[in-house]
C-alpha cells in the first residue's frame, strides 16, 4: 500500500519525482491485476475443466488446454442425462433448486413486509424491544435449530417435503428481511402516511397504495439477496428434505463428489450448473445484489 | 459496482427512529399485522433454542433427544475428555483451535484484501472490471466454491494448480486437503477467497466518501500515501472496518459449508470447526445431546457478536 498516491493532481516537478510517480502507479497495476487474477484463475480453471474430456482432463492440467483448444459440451449432457450419476440427477436437481427457490423467496419477503410495517409505522406496546429481539435473531446460528426444528417437521409429516423447507427458509430469512424493510419504510416521509389517514385510507390500503409501490429498490434487494441465498443452500435441504428425489443442486454436487471425486470433468460441469442461475441474477441485477448485501451487513 | 450501491452501502444498518403514530384504538391491529412474522420466529428460532438447551443436558439420538437426563455430562465431556474438541497436546487442530484460527486469520485476511483492493481500485480505470471478478466468488454456492478450491489444491500437478506451480520448481507435491497441517489453512483461504468481496464493496464506500480536504491537508503536511492511510484514513473508517469485521467474526463461527464439502472435518479430525462438530455429533453419530451442546457453546460465543450489533443499531435509533 506504500502505492497509493492520495494527489493526483500534483504533478512533480523534478525528473526524480516524475519517475517515482511512474513506478509506484505501476505497482497499484501490478498489485491490482495480481488480486484480480488470484480471484479469476480458480473459478477460470473450473470452467475450463468443465469443457474438456474425461481423458484429457485426467492427464494434463487445465492450463494446458489454453493453448491446445480441445473442448467439448459431453461432460454437460452426462452430467444432465446419464443414468449412472447419483439419483436423481442434475437436471431434477436443477428443476428441485427452482421450486425450492421462488416460494422461499416470495414468502418471507411478504410476510416481512407486513411485520416491517408494523413495527414501522404502527404504534403498540413493547414495540421496539420485540425489533431488537427479532434483530438479535440474525446472529443465531442455524445449527442451535436443527434437532428441534426437525422434531416438529418429524410430527408435522413435514421431514421432506417441500412445505417443510419452504416455511424453515421463510422463517430464517425473516431477521434479515424485517430489518431492512423495517428501516427503510421508517424512513420513508411521515407526511405521506397522515395526509392518507386523514382522507381515510385504511392501513391495508396505505400499504399497499403507498408503501409497496415507494419501496420496490428494497423489495427488488432484498428478493434477489434471498434468492441468491436459498438457491445456494446446502444445510438446510440436507437435513430437512431427507429424500434423494427432491435435493437441489448443492447437495447434488456434494453426492457426486462423494461418488465420483475424482471424475473431475463431470464435478466441474455440475458445479457449473449451479453457477449459471446466480451468475445471471448478478450479471443482470448487479447493483440491486449488492445494495442488499451491503445494506445487510450485520447479516451472517 | 455502481455508484448507487456504493453511496447507499456508505452507510450501513443505520435505523431512523419510527415516528410516533397518534392512534389508541384498535390495538390489536399492529399484531395482527405482525404475528406471521413473529409465529415463525418463535417457532424456527426462538423456541429451537430455548430446547436445545435443554436438549444439550440429556442423553439421546435425533428422534428421541431427551432419553436420558445427564446434568452437564455432555459439556464436561466437550471440554474436558474430546481431543477433537479441545486438543491438549501438539498439534492443536481441533474444532475450538481451528474455529479461533479462522475468527483470526479468515477476519484478518478479508479485511486486509478488501481494504487492498477497496484502496487501489480507487485509483485505477478498470475499477469496475476488477470490483466485478472479486465479487463473484460470493455470488457462488459455498458447495461449489468447494469445488474450485479442491481443484486448486488437488495434490496431482498434472490437476492442482498450485501443485503444478511447486513442481516447477522442484517441490511438492503437497496434499493441502490431506495434510492435518495445511488443511484448515487451505480452507481459510477459500473462504478469504469467497468474503473478500463484501469487505471490499463496504470499505471502497466508505473510502470514496472520505473528504478530500483532509487528505490533501495531510500530504501538504508532508506525510507520504503509507502514513495518510494509516495515520488519516484508517483512523476515519474505523466505523466501516468494526462493522466488517463483526460480521466476518460471526462468518467464521457459523462456517460449515466449506469444511463439509471440502475435507468433512478430516483428515483425523484436523479441520473439524465448532460449527461442523455440531453437524457431525448430530447428524452422522446420532448423538443429538452431545452435538446441541456443542451447538450452545457455539451460541455464547455468538453472545457479545450479538451485543455488539443490538449496540450499533441502537445507537444508530438514538
Amino acid at each position: 500500500m506504500t502505492t497509493q498516491d492520495t494527489s493526483p493532481e500534483t504533478q512533480p516537478k523534478t525528473l526524480g519525482g516524475q519517475l517515482v510517480k511512474v513506478v509506484s502507479t505501476g505497482g497499484v497495476h501490478v498489485i491490482l491485476i495480481g488480486v484480480a487474477l488470484l480471484w479469476l484463475i480458480p473459478s477460470l480453471g473450473l470452467f475450463v475443466t468443465s469443457l474438456r474430456t474425461r481423458a484429457a482432463s485426467s492427464q494434463s492440467g487445465w492450463w494446458t488446454a489454453l493453448t491446445d483448444f480441445d473442448f467439448t459440451l459431453d461432460n454437460y449432457d452426462t452430467v444432465l442425462n446419464s443414468a449412472d450419476l447419483p439419483p436423481p440427477g442434475f437436471a431434477d436437481n436443477f428443476i428441485n433448486t427452482f421450486i425450492i427457490t421462488i416460494p422461499s423467496t416470495i414468502l418471507p419477503i411478504a410476510v416481512a413486509a407486513f411485520a416491517a410495517y408494523a413495527f414501522a409505522w404502527m404504534n403498540f406496546r413493547g414495540r421496539d424491544w420485540i425489533f431488537l429481539g427479532v434483530v438479535a435473531m440474525l446472529v443465531i446460528p442455524l445449527q442451535v435449530t436443527w434437532v428441534p426444528v426437525l422434531k416438529i417437521f418429524n410430527q408435522l409429516n413435514l421431514t421432506g417435503q417441500f412445505w417443510g423447507l419452504w416455511l424453515a427458509h421463510t422463517a430464517y430469512g425473516l431477521p434479515f428481511a424485517i430489518f431492512l424493510l423495517r428501516n427503510f419504510f421508517a424512513d420513508l416521509p411521515k407526511d405521506l402516511f397522515e395526509s392518507a389517514r386523514i382522507d381515510g385510507a385504511s392501513e391495508i390500503k396505505v400499504f399497499f397504495r403507498i408503501v409497496v409501490p415507494l419501496s420496490i429498490p428494497a423489495l427488488a434487494s432484498l428478493a434477489i439477496f434471498q434468492f441468491v441465498w436459498v438457491w445456494n443452500d446446502l444445510m438446510n435441504a440436507l437435513i430437512f428434505l431427507q429424500d434423494v428425489e427432491k435435493f437441489p443442486l448443492t447437495v447434488g454436487i456434494n453426492n457426486l463428489l462423494g461418488q465420483y471425486g475424482n471424475e473431475w470433468h463431470l464435478l466441474a460441469a455440475g458445479a457449473f450448473i449451479s453457477m449459471i442461475v446466480p451468475l445471471i441474477v448478478f450479471f443482470a441485477l448487479q447493483r440491486y445484489f449488492v445494495r442488499g448485501l451491503t445494506a445487510g451487513a450485520v447479516k451472517g | 459496482m455502481t455508484d448507487a450501491a456504493t453511496e447507499e452501502s456508505a452507510k450501513p444498518t443505520t435505523p431512523v427512529p419510527a415516528p410516533e403514530q397518534p392512534r389508541r384504538k384498535r390495538n390489536w391491529r399492529p399484531w395482527l399485522w405482525a404475528f406471521p412474522a413473529l409465529f415463525l420466529l418463535s417457532v424456527f428460532l426462538l423456541w429451537p433454542v430455548l430446547r436445545t438447551i435443554q436438549i444439550s443436558f440429556y442423553d439421546g439420538s435425533v428422534i428421541n433427544p431427551t432419553k436420558e437426563f445427564v446434568g452437564v455430562d455432555n459439556y464436561e465431556r466437550l471440554l474436558t475428555n474430546d481431543p477433537f474438541f479441545i486438543r491438549r497436546e501438539l498439534p492443536p487442530w481441533s474444532a475450538l483451535f481451528n474455529s479461533a484460527l479462522w475468527v483470526v486469520l479468515f477476519t484478518s485476511g478479508v479485511l486486509g484484501m478488501g481494504m487492498l483492493v477497496a484502496v487501489l481500485a480507487d485509483k485505477v480505470r478498470y475499477e469496475k472490471l476488477a470490483k466485478a471478478i472479486i465479487f463473484l466468488p460470493l455470488v457462488i454456492s459455498f458447495t461449489a466454491a468447494s469445488v474450485v478450491f479442491r481443484l486448486v489444491y488437488a495434490s496431482d500437478p498434472d490437476i492442482g494448480l498450485i501443485n503444478a506451480a511447486l513442481d516447477g520448481v522442484g517441490l511438492g507435491p503437497v496434499a493441502f486437503l490431506g495434510e492435518a497441517n495445511f488443511a484448515n489453512f487451505a480452507i481459510i483461504a477459500a473462504g478469504i477467497w469467497v468474503w473478500t468481496s463484501l469487505a471490499m464493496t463496504i470499505l471502497a464506500a466508505a473510502y470514496k466518501s472520505l473528504p478530500g480536504s483532509v487528505l490533501e491537508a495531510a500530504a501538504i503536511d508532508g506525510s507520504n500515501a503509507w502514513q495518510t492511510f494509516w495515520r488519516v484514513s484508517v483512523p476515519m473508517m474505523l466505523g466501516p472496518i468494526i462493522v466488517v469485521a463483526i460480521t466476518m467474526i460471526i462468518n467464521a463461527l457459523k462456517a460449515i459449508d466449506l469444511v463439509l464439502v471440502m475435507t468433512a472435518g478430516g483428515p483425523r479430525g484436523s479441520t473439524r470447526i465448532v460449527g461442523y462438530t455440531v453437524f457431525l455429533e448430530i447428524f452422522n453419530n446420532n448423538k443429538a445431546g452431545y452435538g446441541s451442546a456443542a451447538a450452545v457453546i457455539l451460541l455464547i460465543l455468538m453472545i457479545p457478536m450479538m451485543w455488539f450489533q443490538l449496540r450499533q443499531i441502537r445507537r444508530g435509533a438514538d
